[in-house]
């Protein structure tokens, strides 16, 4: 029985600008998102798969869990989040070569760092809210070559080998199973994460990256951190990945954004229309006109 | 996505106070258990650090679960089912999210797996859960019942009960009141008696009122010794769930608070065990556990006024009337600025008494563990009578504040606010508990009347006197100074008359302007901090003036002859 193994699961989250709060400077001159002008969070779909890696801790003694992800110093905040929340460490991947990814070049460099990880199970979101795209979690399944679940709602567990999975399709669910390592990547319709443990908080709340202690002006816990290595997270670069330069950042990104907008649904009146031919006729016509169908 | 610890600038301001700093290292006892736990602070700002992340935590489930759940808890409310208590879908949601985040125990020592957070952040703690949910405010808050076996308790108790609440997230239950002991809890009848062959205590009989009665650890006021019927024949108890030998007859269909089951319960050779010392029951432990549950409901009333005050700050802006928001009139600011010096002014003491209560407090634990230095046990009994004068006053002033400010809450909102579909209207309701239970207003004064007629307000106030204010509440010092002057010279002629029912009669009137003159003190001193305390300063001292005028005149033109036409209502 693989039981008797503990897991080692890795979960793909990323820090986004709060897209809910879209203003005027959401894009900056190279037609890149200013993550500057936006409250950085946690991804929601992400804390959704952080949930799901937890239970499986939960559920599998001696499974550990890290979180992986890419982005500037200041993403060291979601490493910190996880740790609060019951991870037991996580990595920082961050380099001024890494700017500027696409989602191409987002999955190449996690899939470099996963290699030397080597996880047995790989959680991300769905997809992130400031791309929308759902691209990276398949497409670091493809460049890694294993299984992928997308759409998973509840990772159930094991039955012998295959790790079984529900999944949140449009007409239904479907239940999977599939051998590990492979990727899952959750659905916001799954179990929301669980809040920040109070005793974990006070734990970790001195956690750094060297970047982050690097730019502190005094280190007033600094005898602190070399008594508890915990209280450092990892920071993985170019170098520390193996990663070649060509696939990374923005000569490794095909992709461009042109413009961000902010579009405001109002809606100025009811109408109510019957199960009616006429009625139905009525609307369809009229959705046709507004080019809303055709 | 709200938070009610970092939306209030009111909890920085008092985690910051002066007294903090003795707070927190006589609590940490010098910062001892840093190298044994991971998550002790290492120094005071890790400490204060520390509260603020647990607060903010907690804020977040207050703002986001507790207060969305407040409503629906308001109409499902408890059931019973075989006997036993089923909470509404909406409290077990709030239980699990505290007891998720690790936040039972809050100020429960890190040896039984407690977060060590000091009083003053339990009761902030009792607020904001309070400001989402009076109800569910009282399971919260019945960690009391921890406190004080932490207190009284032998190790064994401690280390079953204590670590239950930690590490299960055990709610607590204090089963004091039956259909005839209520305020007169001398009264118990409820019986306990050794059981020889089972070598257990078992205790027989009926508890009514009882908040949360089927929580899973119960303190159990009962009668431990045969032919007595007073205060000396009574002892603490111990229960645990497991044994399932209590059933809750009923659940009391209440005007507010619905969230919180309040039980009649039936005791059937139910096995406990002693707390402490035989016979001390009342004298001792339940005087204490009444003495947090009081500082408790001061906390609630604050909540619940917070609450309030928003709701209306928030109805009296958007509402237009006349072409213009209501908050243009006067008579709606007026309304609106008062609301907000009453709360200031019930936070302000709230915290206030928390400090003395817990720095004695502190002082009598670390007196378990080593002698204290004469100047420490001097300080003690300092804090100890502070303490013991603020919480009756403290209950007293913040459960009346609460109830007047959840009353004009509802006049703001007009005729909407009498409709279900706004929460003042649950506020009221709610609010109505906090000057009754865990003892009326008229036992407030019982308990600080002593307090006016030794002294000891008054000295208290004589403090304040001297003390140094910001230049812009300098004009107020005239005012409170005239105000003590009246205040001592109404007390002198009720006490010259030597008759204690002429105390009686008079006592909440004399008890209430030491209240009016101490707690606006208490925001002149916070005035310097910023505007929105100055304005409450100048607001609250301003009102007193003509609160005192008022009771003054009554008392120094009454004599004995006048209590009579009062009397005469007995042969009506």
């Amino acid at each position: 029985m693989l039981m008797n193994k503990p897991l080692k699961i890795v979960v793909l989250a990323k820090q986004v600008p709060d897209t809910r709060n879209v203003g005027k400077d959401a894009m900056k001159a190279d037609e890149t998102v200013n993550r500057a002008a936006l409250p950085a969070i946690f991804n929601p779909e992400d804390l959704n798969a952080l949930e799901q890696a937890l239970r499986l801790k939960d559920k599998y003694e001696g499974t550990t869990v890290h979180i992986l992800t890419m982005g500037p110093y200041r993403a060291a905040d979601i490493i910190r989040e996880g740790l609060f929340r019951g991870t037991d460490g996580g990595i920082l991947l961050t380099d001024r070569k890494f700017a500027g990814s696409d989602t191409l070049a987002t999955s190449y460099a996690l899939a470099c760092a996963l290699k030397k990880i080597n996880p047995d199970l790989i959680i991300a979101g769905r997809q992130a809210i400031d791309g929308d795209t759902a691209q990276v979690g398949p497409q670091v399944a493809e460049k890694l070559d294993i299984p992928q679940v997308t759409y998973a709602e509840e990772i159930i567990g094991f039955e012998g080998d295959e790790l079984i999975i529900k999944r949140r399709l449009d007409r239904g669910i479907e239940t999977v199973a599939s051998t590990i390592p492979m990727v899952v990547t959750v659905n916001g319709s799954a179990p929301e994460c669980r809040p920040r443990h109070a005793k974990l908080v006070m734990k970790y709340k001195h956690a750094k990256t060297i970047s982050e202690v690097q730019n502190l002006e005094e280190d007033y816990y600094m005898n602190l951190r070399k008594s508890r290595d915990y209280l450092t997270i990892s920071e993985w670069g170019v170098a520390d990945v193996d990663a070649e330069d060509p696939q990374l950042g923005l000569t490794g990104s095909p992709t461009k954004v042109k413009k961000i907008e902010n579009v405001v649904f109002q809606a100025k009146e009811a109408k109510k229309i019957t199960s009616s031919e006429e009625d139905i006729s009525g609307l369809v016509k009229e959705l046709i006109a507004s080019h809303t169908l055709g | 996505m709200a938070n009610f610890f970092l939306d209030n600038k009111d909890f920085l301001y008092h985690l910051s106070h002066p007294l903090m700093k003795k707070i927190v290292e006589l609590r940490e006892r010098g910062f001892e258990d840093k190298d044994k736990y991971d998550y002790a602070p290492v120094d005071y700002e890790d400490a204060i650090e520390n509260y603020k992340q647990v607060l903010t935590i907690l804020g977040e489930i207050c703002g986001d679960v507790i207060a969305v759940n407040a409503e629906s808890v308001d109409h499902e409310g408890p059931k019973v089912v075989n006997d036993r208590v089923v909470y509404a879908r909406g409290t077990q949601e709030n239980h699990e999210a505290l007891a998720k985040a690790g936040l039972y125990g809050i100020s429960l020592p890190r040896r039984y797996g407690g977060l060590n957070c000091p009083l003053t952040c339990f009761v902030m703690s009792n607020e904001m859960v309070s400001r989402a949910d009076v109800g569910f405010e009282n399971i919260w808050g019945l960690q009391d019942c921890a406190e004080t076996l932490n207190e009284f308790a032998s190790e064994d108790i401690k280390q079953e009960y204590l670590t239950k609440v930690c590490y299960e997230a055990a709610t607590c239950a204090m089963d004091l009141t039956e259909p005839d002991a209520g305020s007169d809890l001398q009264a118990v009848m409820l019986k306990a008696h050794w059981d020889e062959d089972k070598q257990t205590w078992l205790l027989n009989g009926v508890k009514r009122f009882i908040t949360n009665g089927d929580g899973e650890i119960s303190l159990v006021l009962a009668r431990s010794e045969e032919g007595t019927t007073d205060a000396r024949g009574l002892s603490m108890f111990v229960y645990d769930k497991k044994h399932l030998a209590t059933k809750v007859r009923r659940i009391e269909n209440k005007m507010g608070i619905k969230g919180s089951p309040t039980c009649e319960l039936v005791f059937t050779d139910a096995p406990a065990k002693l707390v402490g010392d035989r016979k001390m029951g009342l004298i001792k432990y339940v005087m204490a556990l009444m003495n947090a549950a009081r500082l408790g409901i001061g906390a609630q009333s604050t909540g619940l006024s917070e609450a309030a005050y928003r709701e209306a700050l928030k109805y009296a802006n958007e509402r237009k009337q006349f072409g213009k928001p209501i908050i243009e009139f006067p008579a709606v600011y007026e309304m609106l600025a008062n609301m907000r010096a009453k709360v200031h002014a019930s936070r302000a003491m709230l915290y206030e008494t928390t400090r003395f209560v817990e720095i004695y407090k502190t002082y009598e634990a670390i007196a378990k563990e080593r002698k204290l230095e004469p100047e420490e046990r001097a300080e003690m009994k300092f804090y100890s009578k502070l303490a013991d004068a603020f919480t009756p006053l403290l209950k007293l002033m913040s459960s009346e504040y609460c109830n007047q400010v959840a009353y004009d809450a509802i006049q703001i909102h007009g005729g909407s606010g009498y409709m279900k579909d706004y929460p003042v209207e649950r506020l009221y309701r709610d609010a109505r508990i906090t000057n009754i239970y865990e003892g009326t207003s008229q036992l407030q004064v019982v308990a600080a009347i002593r307090h006016v007629t030794t002294g000891t307000y008054l000295n208290k106030m004589r403090e304040y006197e001297v003390g140094e204010y910001c230049p812009d509440v300098s004009h107020l010092q005239k005012l409170q100074s005239s105000m003590i002057d009246k205040y001592s010279a109404a007390v002198e002629t009720v006490t010259s008359k030597n008759d204690n029912e002429f105390i009686d009669f008079h006592a909440r009137r004399m008890v209430e302007m030491a209240g009016h003159i101490i707690l606006g003190y208490l925001l002149m001193i916070q005035a310097a901090e910023n505007d929105d305390y100055r304005l409450s300063a100048e607001i609250y001292v301003k009102n007193s003036v003509a609160e005192i005028e008022k009771i003054y005149t009554f008392i120094i033109n009454s004599d004995l002859a006048d209590m009579d036409p009062f009397k005469m209502i007995k042969e009506a």
